[in-house]
């Protein structure tokens, strides 16, 4: 079961709500199946990223994934920590290994995203 | 979860599935591309030991007075050279001079040769090869009977040798003793595809998770994992094997894959031979080389390259490298351009990136 609170996209990020920003970083299940992350590719802050672009990618020994914000917003913090430590992505995909925090422009968007239980469905079904 | 019904499985299938692997369809078959993870199973099989599934390779005897003309005539290695036991690495050509596959021959006798081929290729090879067949000899498709198992590591041997009462000391790198392991009969091969050294067994298929297992158990002392496609791929692109579909393909030439030691012109006529002494005559045009990133990325197969601003050749293999803690990779390119030292661009999506030639192997491990 993944956690609860966030909200969740078919590019397997995950997006939590903290009042008006939003943390964004990807799932259990994306960093499980890249595998070892070697390095993120992080947006710059200040960044205005529409919903569903392109704000940076996780690269593995094996793959690069572009991952795509969840909703539109301003990038107002990156995890730096990541520079030095991709593998916190692996390690806690919910946790430490977040990759951007956003003011969002609509929270609407965030209504549309899927839930917990709609994501758990969707990665089931996908594979 | 079981295998889709449309890929092939090994005798080891269920215990990769025990294991908790990664599965992935590699070539048509549903194997583990890793465990814990590729860089820890790089990083065991490096510094001390690890276990891997080929049974996916294919097995192709060849049988018969004339084994040896047969088997001569459809590689480019010097088969007359080979020893009773002794293994050489080799390529099955076409008549243009481009690769069916890569293979290692091993001697069993002087009427019999035993090929192991690439999985994906198994049902070509074998179909070429009987196609060329203007010998007394018998072409035999060997696959079902053999798993394949490789212990790679520098505690490979410890590992292998609690199993077998053959003194694996005894077989030097490259030859091979057909004797006992764990109880039954098994091929034991000082061979393997990661760079370091190690042994690759063939046994009976009914025996291989009885086989896996008690070399698991033997190597627990040494801290061994099993390792998957994953790892495979990083080690061998470390000590710069090929591997085909990449590398090597139908469109090139052993001399372009900076392969010209598997080759031996001298050794009469072999199919691919006349490709071969022409475009030795006309000059090569490119050659595999190997890279490392200057700045950040990865360059990945497929990727252009650049030399000079223009486009100049094509990455083949390209991954961070565990034990060098680099980018590495391998790409075509035109000859003059070949050589350690040049300054190049890998275009990483849709950006050129700067990277530079270098001597290969990336990886040569101490004697």
């Amino acid at each position: 079961m993944v956690p609860e609170k966030l909200r969740y996209t078919k590019d397997h990020e995950w997006i939590r709500i903290e009042g008006d920003l939003g943390v964004v970083g990807i799932t259990e299940h994306a960093q499980s199946e890249l595998g070892d992350i070697v390095f993120v590719e992080l947006p710059k802050v200040g960044a205005k990223l529409d919903q569903s672009a392109s704000f940076g990618s996780v690269e593995s020994v094996k793959a690069v994934s572009d991952i795509y914000s969840p909703v539109g917003g301003e990038v107002v913090e990156i995890n730096t920590a990541l520079s030095d430590a991709p593998e916190k992505v692996n390690e806690e995909p919910y946790g430490g290994g977040w990759i951007m925090k956003l003011r969002l422009s609509d929270p609407q968007q965030v209504e549309k995203l899927m839930t917990a239980s709609e994501y758990d469905d969707y990665v089931g079904a996908e594979s | 979860m079981a295998a889709a019904s449309s890929l092939r499985a090994t005798p080891l299938n269920s215990v990769h599935r025990a294991l908790g692997a990664k599965m992935v369809d590699f070539g048509g078959w549903d194997m583990p591309v890793q465990y814990s993870g590729i860089i820890e199973e790089h990083n065991a099989v490096r510094s001390a030991v690890g276990i891997f599934d080929v049974s996916h390779m294919g097995e192709i005897e060849i049988r018969g007075p004339q084994a040896a003309d047969l088997t001569d005539f459809v590689t480019t290695n010097a088969v007359r050279k080979l020893k009773l036991g002794q293994i050489h690495y080799s390529g099955l050509l076409y008549d243009h001079g481009g690769f069916v596959d890569d293979i290692l021959v091993h001697k069993v006798a002087d009427d019999h040769y035993f090929l192991c081929v690439n999985a994906s290729n198994q049902e070509k090879d074998f179909e070429h090869i009987v196609a060329q067949n203007r010998f007394e000899a018998e072409v035999v498709f060997a696959s079902d009977r053999y798993a394949q198992i490789a212990i790679q590591g520098p505690r490979a041997k410890d590992t292998v040798q609690k199993l077998t009462p053959v003194d694996l000391s005894a077989i030097k790198y490259y030859w091979f003793a057909d004797g006992e392991a764990c109880g039954i009969p098994a091929r034991i091969a000082h061979t393997g595809y990661t760079g370091e050294d190690g042994f690759e067994l063939y046994v009976a298929p009914e025996e291989a998770e009885r086989v896996w297992k008690e070399i698991m158990e033997a190597g627990a002392e040494f801290g061994i994992k099993p390792a998957g496609l994953g790892a495979r791929n990083t080690l061998r692109l470390e000590a710069k094997m090929a591997l085909y579909g990449h590398e090597i393909d139908a469109s090139i030439s052993p001399l372009e894959a900076d392969l010209g030691w598997i080759v031996k012109l001298d050794k009469g006529d072999f199919v691919g031979r006349d490709a071969l002494v022409k475009q030795k005559e006309a000059g090569l045009k490119r050659r595999l080389a190997g890279f490392e990133m200057r700045a950040r990325g990865i360059g990945r197969d497929g990727y252009e390259v650049h030399c000079e601003g223009a486009p100049a050749g094509w990455v083949t293999s390209g991954s961070p490298s565990p034990t060098l803690g680099k980018n590495i990779g391998l790409c075509y390119l035109p000859v003059e351009h070949a050589q350690p030292g040049k300054s190049i661009q890998v275009v990483i999506r849709n950006q050129p990136v700067d990277a530079v030639t270098v001597e290969t192997p990336f990886y040569k491990r101490a004697k």
